[in-house]
């Protein structure tokens, strides 16, 4: 077949002077048992693929994608962690001739080297042996490079305390149906809110929720007053009515009001008898 | 009827060597697992693909929920997450398969490199396999802002960081990613989705026919 700019076009068109060339050639050059790929062999990649997708379901299924708590630029402390595969790219930068004024060599000089290494590798290792052993330094260099990312997303992933960074997740945020006309949410709002959130959720790596409290109300007051653990004292300020109201808001929303709506039903069948007389 | 239906449209455009020259090639012995259980390293590439199929899929369907704004990014993401139908399985098809594919190209980079499979006549299909890596991790970067959730978000500030630390055109390449010089906010959300929906995938298209049409023309590499 004729290439490249020696080729004959019958008259302005695009079709080729010659032979009409539709079949690729054959792969007789190949000894062994050739198979058509259609319709034979992509029956059988088929079921590759099906397979693979069951699999693929299975993970979708058994691990629900994860969510954290939507951005807020303020939240202090929060360690910014990249997706597991530019781990090893940010492990990188922690190391010392990859940081502060050398950070240059972590962030472009590595990676660039070692990226446009593999874009290239083809012309630099150009000589025509393909088994492994008859280019013994592409092979090294590849699998030092290989072994390195897998050491450098270990070591990154190792360092993450991932119990803590759990608490940002959506999944393990406390949900509360607040009673925003309660006399105490003002109260609420006014001292506590900045620290256990909008609605008694809390805060992750600040303070706990306020739901399902081991407390009464006259452990909550005091400890408004006084503080726990790490809350310091005299967090709240007001007056002893506010005090109250604020105790009562935190005891009803935290699910104290579950005692009604018991003792229904069971004799609503013989009360309905003689009352047939609507005629 | 359809065989008529095709009779009509072959007669006048010559569809058939179109799909002939796709459909027509035979498939050696030593890359069919069939033959041989140990040339199932040669599946990667095709899987890669496949899981790139499911990632344009399920992501047109959550384009259908998204909202590409602060106020309501996280919000709909959360909606779809737990109020939509199905919307748990799509959204963890697309979060999921971004790992997905990246393994498989990993794999499938691996398999071509120790059987020096890049070696002449096929360095230009290596290159465009190194690119195509490239923009898929890309896409995975630029995907990651888009729930919106603290995670994303500091992520993000580090990853512009990054680009920014880059010498000379530095700040340039953060303004052009984020829309400001310093701040990480609603221009950087839509422009992050804008290079996540439409410019990566046109580049991730061009160059997939281009890996395409060159394994077709020249051929699966022979056995070691």
């Amino acid at each position: 077949m004729q290439k490249g700019k020696g080729m004959k076009f019958v008259g302005d068109s695009r079709i080729k002077v010659g032979p009409k060339q539709t079949i690729p050639k054959d792969y007789s050059e190949y000894p062994g048992r050739t198979e058509p790929f259609w319709p034979n062999f992509l029956l059988k990649e088929w079921l590759v693929g099906a397979v693979f997708l069951i699999g693929f379901l299975c993970l979708v299924a058994a691990h629900p994608s994860p969510l954290e708590i939507k951005a807020d630029p303020n939240t202090s402390g929060y360690i910014p962690l990249p997706d597991w595969y530019f781990l090893f790219l940010y492990e990188l930068l922690k190391y010392e001739f990859a940081a502060a004024e050398y950070v240059v060599i972590g962030t472009i000089g590595i990676p660039g080297l070692a990226f446009g290494a593999l874009l290239l590798a083809p012309f630099l290792d150009s000589k025509p042996g393909r088994r492994p052993t008859q280019r013994p330094i592409a092979v090294i260099l590849m699998l030092l490079a290989v072994v390195s990312v897998f050491w450098l997303t270990y070591e990154s992933a190792s360092a993450v305390n991932w119990e803590e960074r759990a608490e940002y997740s959506v999944s393990n945020m406390t949900e509360v149906e607040v009673d925003k006309d309660h006399a105490g949410y003002e109260v609420y709002a006014n001292n506590c809110m900045s620290c256990h959130g909008d609605s008694l959720q809390g805060v992750p790596g600040m303070a706990p929720d306020l739901v399902d409290l081991p407390y009464d109300a006259a452990a909550i007051k005091d400890i408004a007053q006084n503080g726990i653990g790490e809350m310091p004292a005299d967090m709240f300020t007001g007056s002893d009515e506010e005090l109250n109201q604020l105790a009562d808001f935190i005891m009803t929303a935290s699910g104290g009001e579950a005692a009604e709506g018991e003792g229904e039903g069971s004799d609503s069948e013989d009360s309905s008898e003689g009352e047939d007389s609507a005629e | 009827m359809l065989n008529k239906i095709y009779d009509w449209i072959d007669e006048r455009l010559d569809v058939t060597p179109i799909w002939r020259d796709i459909a027509d090639h035979e498939v050696p012995e030593h890359v069919n697992p069939a033959h041989h259980f140990s040339a199932f390293v040669y599946c990667f590439g095709g899987l890669t693909f496949f899981v790139v199929v499911i990632q344009i899929l399920s992501g047109m369907f959550l384009t259908m929920y998204y909202v590409p704004d602060i106020e309501n990014a996280w919000e709909s993401v959360r909606y779809l997450q737990t109020e939509v139908a199905h919307g748990q399985i799509v959204r963890g098809m697309h979060h999921w398969g971004a790992s997905v594919v990246i393994v498989m190209i990993f794999l499938h980079t691996l398999r071509v490199f120790f059987q020096g499979a890049y070696k002449k006549p096929r360095e230009l299909n290596w290159v465009v396999g190194v690119l195509l890596f490239f923009v898929i991790l890309g896409l995975g970067f630029t995907g990651y802002l888009l729930p919106w959730d603290n995670k994303a978000f500091f992520a993000t500030q580090v990853g512009l960081e990054i680009a920014e630390s880059v010498p000379f055109i530095g700040t340039e390449i953060k303004t052009l990613l984020a829309g400001d010089p310093t701040i990480v906010g609603a221009q950087t959300l839509t422009r992050f989705f804008a290079i996540h929906v439409f410019f990566l995938p046109a580049v991730l298209f061009g160059l997939l026919a281009a890996h395409f049409i060159m394994i077709r023309r020249q051929g699966i590499s022979g056995p070691l």
